[in-house]
């Protein structure tokens, strides 16, 4: 017991010792204060206002200007990309701006922004329209063309319409009049009678919904003609790129008239009137391209002007963005703090590691003078009856394995911290299972790659996947190392056994042998130096033998790694003085855990050393179901039965020991403590 | 198989009902309508949603917010969550989850006909159409003069086509005859789940078919409520009841004659579970009954989630948002009017 005491403190064991301190920061340099605690990040402030919603707290009106100034920002960066532009810091060093003077340069940005993309959005929609239109005019000019046909296969369908032909003359003069008309969505001739047609163009997916529409709503009497474009255009009323089809319909009747472009219209199909007269739909199409091409010029200044504005505020993007964001933690921290009663300070409590006391001190100090304030930040310690936060002090080596253990369950404050030995535990068992040193080394390679370049690496952003494999460039590189080692032992390399510790100990009686690889071979030398023999590859009984080897080996360490767990709950509960933890549970733990399996380790060891053939299975499943009777060949060593008996005996008793006094135990003392006057903190 | 769904709804259900399961326990708590009711503006509601799930959907509203943004983004959650269990979903879940839209639909034609009726602009009203209940041709409904039109042109292609056979006439559409069609849909859709359930059987069946009877039962009331005072006709008032409930088929025949609220009232409170609803209003009174309805439905639908391995959980939950979303509407519609001592008139708890 005494030589437990006189190790060295466990320093990297426990977790930091942590005290409650309140802070009483005058208001004029609180905003400074907090800024300046979050830059070094060991104080936990403590949420005082925890009654209080979010928009009852002081500064909540802070907390929502930041909120809209990164929704602005949100809505720079988007256009920036969707401009396609990257963002990029300026070369020249930037002024320092504060978070009003952004606050009013982001309205502006915002507004300027917004304004170029209405004008440059109306301009293309024009834009998109005319394009519909010069499309239309293109494929149902070819329709129209051989209308003559179509007209005539109407006329044996539509029985009403038998004079479509002769009225067709008179038709196509008064086309003419509605044709030059562009806003005039009907082209078709008012004539009452006569095929009538209407032009437009509708996206690729809705087309044979819609022909099935007008179908059913016109009872089949009329024509559909399509064609697809070109190429996608954008459709002027979602601003996407979409494949279109330029229809044709040609019908008769008023009612079906006003039906069809109450389709047309539920569908979103665009209708653009089409002249029937070649020699006036030309004169159209070169007015819409002259439109166009004026349009297009029109568009390109805009966008010129818009990127170039873009381009300006992606300089400081990245900075803003920092800037606003910082803010707002330091608002949001700000809430968490109460006001005094003569409203002049602000109090704050918080936990923070003893060792960073004089660096919080020295920040609160540089806070108050930097802020000219006449009061300086009172810093003072107070007792706590509440448990601390743990706090593990951690470098880029350790940091990754501790977040690996926090993945299963974060310590108690000061109680033993699992990876210390994580760090070497981890990476081992990993190679146990990985053990290949070809494969380790390519895993080296890799590691080192990363610990290389990990300044550069870790200045930027990457992906998730390779963040994770960056996070963890040192579990990586202990790993590999492990394996090379396991590797060696295995004897393996890309899974082929390379003789690097001299020859093989066996050798061939004869000649003849080469195929009976396990039977004719003879040891003719010592026990091969270091790790697996190459000659066990590819003979007969290498998956027993190896199988057997690796099974038992990890059964050796999972005891082992077992027996420390519980090992270090003893220290902890030294370290905590709870002598029942050590009574009814660490004592009989060890026992149940060593009676088992720790006695089957022996067995391991003693069989391994002896070469005895025994088997183990056997001895340990008899052990439970007739522990009395003689082991016959499978005995190992003198007085085996009775010292089987004794361990199983100690195991029966320790389970109700283990299970039973506890509970009860801490049961009486709290009735105990609830019955008698003073509720204090109390400890085990 | 009753009380065996253990052994297989794992199968293809299991994924599902843990994600659903997991949306529930997003749903605003007790704790969180008592800050919103708290709220000055709707900046404030928005700061506090941001808390909650719904706070990617309505981080990028600039600043002078709109009841019907809330709304609108709100639905939006509910709609995409919608549509990735239904991605996710194999048959008959599939199936389940789209019957529970069935109802938004028949709201949706019933808005755009009436809409086109009054020549309101269809655009317009496809705006206002619930996101849920849309079809591909929902817009063209606007075409139709006439029942059987309606049927031919439109709704042939819906999965609402089964329903409408009993309500093609080819009367002109009025707004009597569109609330008849509605009524008269919502039943045959209200029947038809209600037997798909049954063939589902098991705990499925069970808690539907309970969920589903209730539903019908506030119909049927809120049907007699309507139509007192109106043209309907007793019998005909008497087919727009579904045919299943705890009502059906005697408290039918009382319904179908009452004539003011005090006589629904007596036929209601001869049935013990709706005997604690009508309990809490007073006499002539029925201003308050959707508030006592909707609260026993979000009751049950809670309830619903007490037992696993069945679909009940889903529709419940559909329910439970849509419920949620109708609250955020009311506490936005009070705080932006002003009238803020009115909020807890039409807020239902759920948790």
């Amino acid at each position: 017991m005494e030589y437990i005491d006189r190790l060295p403190a466990m320093d990297l064991m426990r977790s930091e010792k942590m005290m409650l301190v309140q802070l009483i920061i005058p208001v004029e340099s609180a905003h400074r204060a907090v800024s300046y605690l979050g830059e070094l990040g060991l104080l936990q402030f403590r949420d005082l206002n925890d009654d209080k919603s979010p928009f009852q707290r002081t500064f909540v009106n802070q907390v929502k200007r930041c909120a809209e100034m990164s929704r602005k920002l949100r809505f720079i960066k988007e256009q920036i990309h969707k401009a396609g532009l990257t963002p990029s810091p300026s070369p020249a060093p930037q002024p320092d701006i504060d978070l009003e003077e952004l606050e009013i340069q982001l309205e502006e940005h915002e507004h300027g922004l917004i304004e170029m993309n209405a004008n440059s959005e109306k301009l293309q929609q024009t834009y998109n329209e005319l394009l519909e239109f010069k499309m239309v005019l293109q494929k149902a000019g070819d329709f129209l063309l051989s209308t003559g046909s179509h007209v005539a296969t109407q006329e044996t369908e539509l029985a009403e319409n038998i004079h479509v032909n002769d009225d067709y003359a008179e038709t196509s003069s008064l086309l003419e009049q509605v044709g030059s008309n562009f806003q005039e969505m009907l082209p078709g001739p008012s004539n009452q009678t006569g095929v009538r047609f209407i032009s437009g163009i509708i996206c690729k997916s809705k087309v044979l919904r819609f022909e099935r529409m007008l179908f059913r709503t016109t009872r089949g009497n009329m024509l559909f003609n399509q064609a697809p474009t070109d190429d996608q255009i954008l459709d002027p009323a979602t601003n996407e790129l979409v494949e279109k089809i330029v229809f044709v319909v040609f019908f008769s009747g008023e009612q079906a008239r006003v039906k069809i472009l109450k389709i047309c219209e539920a569908f979103g199909a665009n209708c653009y009137p089409v002249a029937e007269d070649t020699i006036r739909r030309r004169q159209i199409t070169r007015e819409v391209l002259s439109h166009l091409s004026d349009l297009e010029t029109t568009l390109e200044a805009g966008l010129r002007h818009r990127d170039k504005a873009l381009i300006s505020i992606g300089f400081h993007l990245a900075k803003w963005m920092n800037m606003v964001r910082r803010e707002k933690a330091v608002y949001d921290t700000l809430n968490m703090l109460n006001f005094d009663v003569t409203k002049k300070c602000l109090v704050g409590e918080g936990w923070c590691p003893i060792f960073a006391k004089t660096k919080i001190q020295e920040a609160l100090q540089r806070a108050t003078t930097d802020s000219n304030s006449q009061v300086g930040v009172i810093f003072h310690v107070m007792h706590s009856v509440e448990s601390p936060p743990t706090y593990f002090k951690t470098n880029h080596l350790t940091n990754a394995y501790q977040e690996i253990v926090d993945a299963y369950g974060v310590a108690k404050y000061q109680e033993a911290n699992p990876a210390v030995y994580t760090i070497i535990t981890f990476p081992f068992l990993f190679a146990v299972m990985f053990g290949d040193w070809g494969h380790g080394i390519c895993l080296l390679l890799g590691a080192l790659f990363l610990i290389a370049r990990e300044k550069k690496l870790g200045s930027q952003k990457l992906g998730s996947f390779m963040e994770m494999l960056f996070g963890g460039r040192y579990v990586l590189l202990l790993m590999s190392l492990f394996s090379i080692y396991c590797g060696l032992i295995y004897n393996e390399f890309f899974s082929v056994p390379f003789h690097i510790f001299g020859n093989s100990a066996y050798r061939c009686r004869d000649t003849t042998c080469s195929d009976s690889r396990s039977v004719g071979l003879v040891k003719y030398q010592d026990t091969y130096p270091f790790g697996v023999d190459p000659s066990w590859r590819g003979s007969r009984s290498e998956l027993p033998f190896l199988n057997s080897l690796k099974m038992k080996m990890s059964i050796l360490f999972g005891i082992a790694q077992m027996n420390l767990g519980i090992i270090l709950s003893y220290f902890n509960a030294r370290y905590f003085g709870n002598s029942l933890d050590i009574k009814y549970q660490f004592v009989p733990q060890m026992i149940f855990l060593n009676s088992l399996f720790g006695y089957l380790s022996l067995l391991i060891i003693i069989k391994w050393c002896s070469g005895s053939q025994a088997d183990l299975y056997h001895v340990m499943i008899y052990m439970f179901l007739s522990p009395f009777e003689d082991l016959g060949e499978n005995k190992l060593f003198w007085g085996q039965n009775v010292l089987q008996v004794i361990l199983l005996l100690l195991a029966v008793i320790a389970v109700p020991w283990m299970l039973f006094p506890k509970p009860f135990i801490l049961k009486r003392l709290h009735t105990e403590i609830s019955r008698s006057v003073i509720h204090g903190p109390w400890n085990l | 198989m009753y009380g065996f769904e253990a052994l297989t709804f794992n199968i293809h259900g299991g994924y599902l009902e843990a994600i659903v399961r997991g949306y529930r326990s997003g749903l605003l708590t007790a704790a969180d309508y008592n800050n919103l009711c708290q709220c000055e503006t709707l900046d404030d509601i928005k700061m506090h949603l941001s808390a909650t799930e719904y706070g990617s959907y309505l981080q990028n509203e600039p600043s002078p917010l709109h009841t019907t943004t809330i709304v609108e983004k709100c639905t939006l959650k509910l709609v995409d969550e919608y549509k990735h269990m239904l991605a996710q979903a194999t048959e008959p879940l599939s199936t389940f989850l789209e019957y529970i839209t069935y109802g938004h639909m028949i709201d949706n034609v019933v808005l755009i006909v009436t809409g086109t009726l009054h020549e309101r602009d269809v655009q317009e009203l496809l705006e206002k159409c619930h996101p849920l209940g849309m079809f591909d041709s929902i817009a063209t409904l606007a075409v139709a003069q006439n029942m059987r039109e309606l049927y031919r042109l439109v709704l042939v292609d819906t999965p609402l086509a089964p329903y409408f056979s009993e309500c093609i006439t080819s009367e002109d559409l009025d707004d009597m005859n569109i609330e008849i069609m509605r009524n008269t849909l919502y039943k045959a859709y209200l029947e038809d789940f209600y037997r798909f359930c049954k063939t589902l059987g098991g705990a499925t069946a069970e808690i539907m078919s309970d969920l589903l009877a209730f539903e019908a039962d506030r119909r049927a009331v809120n049907i007699t409520i309507n139509s007192i005072g109106t043209e309907l006709t007793r019998d005909d008032r008497r087919k727009l009841y579904s045919n299943f409930g705890l009502l059906y088929p005697y408290g039918h025949e009382e319904l179908a004659v009452c004539e003011d609220i005090d006589q629904v009232r007596a036929a209601m409170e001869k049935y013990p579970p709706y005997q604690s609803i009508f309990s809490k209003l007073s006499y002539g009174e029925s201003q308050m009954l959707d508030k006592a309805f909707y609260e026993e439905e979000v009751k049950r639908l809670c309830l619903a989630f007490e037992q696993q391995f069945h679909y009940g959980v889903f529709f419940a939950y559909m329910r439970l948002r849509e419920q949620e979303i109708r609250n955020l509407m009311w506490i936005s519609e009070c705080v932006a009017q002003n009238q803020k001592s009115r909020v807890h008139d039409s807020v239902v708890f759920i948790f």
